[in-house]
């Protein structure tokens, strides 16, 4: 384990090892939630609300889809060389009735993923920066 | 018949799409040309342009309108360049065509053209941490053909769609375009080739994605008065679609991380694909069932079969069945991307829905050669930009 590290967006998930979370927001007059969080402006445009309060979103949902990338991406993408193909998941959180994006934990492919299935919120690192590890949120199968 | 909100389609021209390299003005210089003279009328009879803009090639590509018309030389024509992400064009036809609907002019130019670079398109530069665009490349790595997987396996895991059945959208369109003089792609595909294509975001195979390309199209938008003054039976846009999503959008898009959350409002009965054309039929007073044909927006083939859907051709899930009777073929009760679609000519983002137009104007009036669909009447366009910009374009004769 190096000494030190960051997360790649400071403010959008805890770094929680054990039980990290996404950070949003969520509108305190009609009640929608936000990731990444807002925290100016409600966007249902029948609300005119303009204070937030800041919530954790739910560790667990259910995949929506799931794809992944064999060919680097290119910048701001920091890519592995050589590059490690990663899959990338929708999962479907039912309390804030949204779908997040994230990348799958390394290890896990397409072939243990379908439609359905629970996942929860990991830490990985996305790429070293010098001597930092500078970290995500990734989806990762509950049974695996 | 016609009714007061329609303008005729004097004229329409393309540059072919390739890898060309050269300045997008060329191009579009190229395309009006074209359109003009199938137009016969002068660049000094245009009064008002509207351009679409390209975001990769500098400033004069955020003024389009205004570069194409200047290398055409200036003559004094109202001016407007506009931008909508891959739905641009579709706001360029819709501001000239709003335009002479108003009286303020009689005739305008519509013209879109790019040059993109080599491979993925990424984003803009810099360090722009609000920009979601940026951030879905800098978190996830998440090109377009990673929404495209995302939308592939959904239809496999919830309708049953093969690879086979993406495959078989290829071979269609492959065939379409085979004879198409615009086209880039003119090859006849087999499935085999198709399915052993390299693996890109599975289950998208490299021959599922359309390619980036450079290309340029135009057309000459007419008021009804003027263009009976020149022809009989003019080509005519019955309608023009530019919706944006109802909230909560519920259905991942790019360049979002996250769907909105319908906690405080369902999601609205009909999805924001499916409006696309929804509002263009209404707005004709035309249905789904009226279609002769339909250019959809394939940006892959998966996506193609969800198109089927959104535009009323099937019904969810029924999309694999028309493609494997043979409907959505040429010679099918309604043949879908005529012109080989993206899978043929790659995305040419500011010209593609300009060069759908042009599709549909060949079409109708029975100048598409080989890939002529009989008895063409009524033609649909639809195509959707990121950052929520619907495009659909209905067309009749």
């Amino acid at each position: 384990m190096s000494a030190q590290r960051r997360p790649a967006m400071d403010g959008w998930f805890t770094l929680d090892d054990a039980a990290p979370q996404l950070l949003g927001t969520r509108c305190t007059a009609c009640g929608t939630y936000f990731f990444p969080r807002e925290a100016a402006f409600c966007r249902n445009p029948r609300c005119a609300g303009s204070e937030f309060e800041d919530v954790p979103l739910s560790r667990r949902g259910r995949l929506w889809s799931f794809t992944d990338n064999r060919y680097p991406p290119p910048p701001p993408y920091v890519a592995s060389d050589p590059f490690e193909p990663y899959a990338v998941a929708a999962v479907e959180l039912e309390r804030e009735k949204m779908v997040v994006l994230g990348q799958v934990v390394r290890g896990v492919g397409c072939d243990q993923l379908h439609a359905g299935m629970e996942m929860e919120l990991a830490l990985e690192m996305l790429y070293r920066d010098g001597d930092t590890d500078v970290v995500t949120w990734k989806w990762r199968p509950v049974h695996v | 018949m016609s009714s007061d909100k329609e303008v005729a389609v004097l004229g329409v021209g393309m540059h072919p799409w390739g890898k060309w390299g050269r300045n997008f003005v060329e191009y579009g210089v190229h395309a009006a040309r074209a359109a003009l003279a199938d137009a016969g009328l002068e660049w000094t009879d245009v009064e008002f342009v509207a351009g679409g803009d390209t975001m990769r090639n500098g400033y004069p590509g955020y003024v389009a309108g205004a570069s194409i018309a200047q290398a055409l030389g200036w003559n004094g024509a109202q001016v407007a360049s506009t931008y909508g992400a891959c739905a641009t064009g579709a706001q360029a036809i819709d501001l000239a065509r709003a335009r002479i609907l108003a009286g303020l002019c009689d005739v305008a130019l519509v013209v879109g053209a790019d040059t993109t670079p080599k491979g993925f398109f990424a984003p803009a530069g810099g360090e722009r941490k609000t920009d979601p665009d940026w951030l879905r490349f800098h978190l996830l790595g998440a090109t377009n053909p990673i929404y495209f997987g995302l939308y592939a396996r959904r239809r496999m895991e919830i309708f049953g769609a093969t690879l086979e059945d993406f495959a078989r959208v290829k071979v269609k369109n492959s065939r379409h375009g085979l004879a198409n003089p615009n086209a880039r792609y003119r090859k006849l595909y087999t499935m085999e080739e198709v399915m052993a294509s390299q693996i890109v975001s599975d289950p998208l195979r490299l021959l599922d994605i359309c390619a980036t390309s450079d290309g340029g199209a135009a057309v000459v938008l007419a008021s009804m008065a003027f263009a009976r003054k020149r022809t009989a039976r003019p080509v005519r846009v019955a309608a023009v679609s530019t919706v944006t999503p109802r909230f909560p959008n519920t259905v991942i898009e790019m360049p979002n991380f996250a769907t909105d959350s319908a906690v405080a409002v369902d999601a609205p009965d009909v999805p924001f694909r499916d409006s696309i054309a929804r509002r263009a039929y209404e707005s004709a007073g035309i249905g789904p069932e009226d279609v002769s044909f339909a250019e959809v927006y394939d940006l892959s083939t998966a996506l193609e079969l969800d198109w089927y859907e959104n535009v009323g051709l099937a019904k969810p899930g029924d999309a694999e069945k028309i493609l494997r009777d043979g409907t959505t073929s040429l010679g099918g009760r309604q043949p879908v991307n005529p012109s080989g679609g993206l899978g043929c000519f790659g995305e040419a983002i500011p010209a593609q829905a300009i060069s759908q137009l042009c599709e549909l104007a060949w079409q109708l009036r029975g100048q598409a050669g080989e890939r002529q669909v009989a008895g063409a009447k009524v033609g649909l366009a639809v195509n959707q930009g990121l950052f929520g910009h619907g495009s659909a374009v209905l067309a009749k004769i």
